[in-house]
C-alpha cells in the first residue's frame, strides 16, 4: 500500500506535468497514440520472447521521438503524425495479437497497469523520470512557456525551439513509459489531460497551473487508492484476485474475438 | 572575405540570387537585395509576390534553395544560428492566440530577451524595467498583466512589436504590422514604428500592402510581383505610372492603378 501511493505521488506529478505541455500545445491525443504504441511493443516482446516492458518502453519512446519530426518535415500539425502513430501502432497490436498463441495476460497488464502491485524498480524507475520532469520544468521554463505560446516566434527570438519541442515530446513518452507498469496504458491519458484541464480552467499563469495539475494528479490517484486503505491486506488479495479475474475476462474476451475471426 | 567587406560597406542584408520553393509553388525566383544599415526598407507588391517569404529568409525562417543570403556578415548557408536569429527581430502577421492561453502581455515581451539570455539563466531585474518601459512606450502599461489571448488585434501587435525590440535588434522584420486595423490604430502603430526607427538604430524592413505608407515611412521601396523584384530606389523613383501599371497588371490586361495625382500626394 506504501508502495501504491508512493507511486500515486510520483506518476500524478510526471503526468499532470507533461499533461499541461499536451494540453496547452493542443496535443492531448498524443497520449492515447504513446500508450497504444506501449501496447504494441509489449506484444511483440511477449512474441518475440523478450521482456514486454522492453517492448513497451522501445515502442512508446520510438513513437514519442518520431512525431515532432515527422510533424516538421511533413509540414503537419502535430496532431495529424499522431493520428498516423496511434493508427499503425493499433494496428500492429492487433497483428502481434492474432501471431500470439496461448494467454497475452503479460502484455494486456501493460493496458490496465496494477498500481498496488508497484515493486522497487518500477518506483526507482517512476522516480527517477518524475525528478527529471521536474528537473526540465524549472530548468527551461522560459523555452517552454516561449514553445507552448508560439513556435514561431521561440524559434524568432533565438530559442532553438525544434529542438525544445522534441524534447518535450520525448519526456512525454519517458513518463507514459515510465507509468505503464503501475497507471497503465489506458489510465494513464485520463491522469495526463484531466488535472491539467482543470488547471487550464482556473489560472492564466503557467507557473500555477503546473502547481494546480501537479496537486489534482496526485489528489486524484491518492482518492483512488484512499477506500482501500481500511482494509489494507486481506483487500491488497482481494483486488489482486480481482485483477486476475479481471485480466481472465479480456482474455477470455479476446480468445473469443478470435476463434470468431477464425470461424469467419 | 566577402562578408567582412559588406559589414566595413554598412550593407547588413545581402541577399543574392535567392530561390525559395514550398514544394511545388515557387516563392521567390532569383531576388537579389542589399539593404544597408539604418535604412528603412518597405517591400510592397500584391498578394502571393514572396513578399513574407522574402522577410522570413532574412531570419531563416525560411529556407532558400538556391542563392546566397549573407546577414550580418554571417552566412546563412547552413541556415540561421539562434544566437543570430537573436539579433532579428521579427513580428510575423497577426495570428489567432488562444483566449486561455496561459502567459500574459509581459511574458510575451519578455519573451524577447529570452535568445539574449540563453538557456539556465532567468530574466534579471534589468531584463523586466526594459520590458516595462517598453510596454509603456507601445501605451499598453495597464494591460501588462492581463492574459495575451484577452487583447485586442491592435494590441496584440503592439505587444508583438515590444517584443521584437526586447531583442534590442540590429535589424527588425514587420510583416504587415497594420493588417486588419482601423485607421486610428494603423496610424498610432505607424507612428510608434516610426519612432523606434528613428531613436534606434536597427535597419528595418517592413512587409506592407499599403503604397500609401510605405511611400511615407520608407527611405527604400522594393516593388515585388511573382517572385521577383520588379523594381528598387527611393519612394520618388520607383512609384511611377508606368512600373505600377506592370505591377498590378492581372494577367488579363487588367490592373487597378491609382491616378497620378495620389501617386504624388504619398511621395
Amino acid at each position: 500500500m506504501h508502495n501504491a501511493f508512493l507511486a500515486g505521488l510520483l506518476g500524478g506529478v510526471a503526468c499532470s506535468l507533461i499533461g499541461v505541455l499536451v494540453v496547452t500545445m493542443h496535443i492531448s491525443f498524443i497520449g492515447v497514440a504513446i500508450s497504444h504504441a506501449a501496447f504494441a511493443g509489449a506484444l511483440l516482446g511477449t512474441l518475440l520472447g523478450f521482456s514486454p516492458v522492453a517492448g513497451a518502453s522501445a515502442f512508446s519512446l520510438a513513437a514519442a521521438s518520431i512525431i515532432g519530426p515527422v510533424a516538421d518535415r511533413g509540414e503537419f500539425n502535430p496532431d495529424t503524425p499522431i493520428g498516423i502513430i496511434f493508427s499503425v501502432m493499433i494496428g500492429l497490436a492487433f497483428l502481434f495479437m492474432g501471431l500470439l498463441p496461448g494467454p497475452k495476460t503479460e502484455a494486456l497488464e501493460i493496458l490496465w497497469g496494477s498500481i498496488l502491485t508497484v515493486g522497487e524498480n518500477d518506483l526507482v524507475l517512476l522516480g527517477v523520470v518524475c525528478a527529471l520532469v521536474v528537473g526540465a520544468v524549472t530548468l527551461f521554463f522560459k523555452e517552454i512557456q516561449a514553445v507552448i505560446f508560439q513556435r514561431e516566434v521561440a524559434l524568432a527570438v533565438g530559442i532553438p525551439a525544434h529542438l525544445v519541442f522534441y524534447g518535450m515530446l520525448f519526456l512525454t513518452g519517458l513518463v507514459i513509459t515510465a507509468s505503464l507498469r503501475s497507471i497503465g496504458g489506458i489510465l494513464i491519458f485520463n491522469l495526463i489531460v484531466n488535472p491539467a484541464a482543470a488547471a487550464y480552467q482556473l489560472t492564466y499563469s503557467l507557473k500555477k497551473m503546473f502547481a494546480l495539475a501537479g496537486f489534482f494528479g496526485v489528489c486524484s490517484c491518492w482518492a483512488g487508492l484512499g477506500p482501500l486503505v481500511p482494509v489494507q491486506s486481506p483487500q491488497r488479495s482481494n483486488h489482486c484476485s480481482g485483477c486476475r479475474s479481471g485480466f481472465r475476462g479480456m482474455q477470455h474476451y479476446f480468445s473469443e474475438a478470435e476463434s470468431e475471426r477464425v470461424e469467419v | 572575405m566577402t562578408e567582412k567587406k559588406n559589414l566595413a560597406d554598412g550593407v547588413v542584408i545581402e541577399i543574392e540570387k535567392a530561390v525559395v520553393s514550398y514544394r511545388e509553388d515557387v516563392a521567390l525566383r532569383g531576388v537579389s537585395l542589399s539593404v544597408s544599415r539604418g535604412s528603412f526598407v518597405g517591400i510592397v507588391g500584391p498578394n502571393g509576390a514572396g513578399k513574407t517569404t522574402l522577410l522570413t529568409i532574412v531570419n531563416g525562417l525560411g529556407k532558400i534553395i538556391q542563392g546566397r543570403v549573407e546577414v550580418l556578415g554571417h552566412s546563412l548557408a547552413r541556415g540561421c544560428p539562434a544566437s543570430l536569429r537573436a539579433r532579428i527581430g521579427y513580428v510575423p502577421q497577426m495570428q489567432n492566440i488562444d483566449p486561455r492561453m496561459p502567459v500574459c502581455a509581459r511574458e510575451v515581451v519578455m519573451m524577447g530577451r529570452y535568445g539574449h539570455l540563453g538557456f539556465f539563466r532567468r530574466p534579471s531585474r534589468d531584463d523586466w524595467e526594459l520590458v516595462d518601459a517598453l510596454l509603456e512606450k507601445v501605451g499598453l502599461a495597464h494591460l501588462a498583466r492581463r492574459p495575451i489571448g484577452h487583447l485586442s488585434g491592435g494590441e496584440q501587435q503592439r505587444v508583438a512589436i515590444a517584443r521584437a525590440l526586447a531583442q534590442e535588434p540590429e535589424i527588425l522584420l514587420l510583416d504587415e504590422p497594420t493588417a486588419s486595423l482601423d485607421r486610428r490604430v494603423k496610424e498610432e502603430i505607424l507612428a510608434q514604428v516610426s519612432g523606434f526607427h528613428k531613436a534606434g538604430n536597427h535597419t528595418t524592413l517592413m512587409v506592407t500592402h499599403e503604397m500609401d505608407i510605405a511611400a511615407r515611412l520608407c527611405d527604400w521601396l522594393v516593388l515585388m510581383k511573382a517572385g521577383r523584384i520588379l523594381a528598387q530606389g527611393k519612394p520618388e523613383d520607383v512609384l511611377q505610372q508606368e512600373i505600377l501599371k506592370v505591377l498590378y497588371e492581372n494577367g488579363d490586361g487588367q490592373y487597378y492603378l491609382p491616378r497620378q495625382r495620389r501617386i504624388a500626394n504619398w511621395i
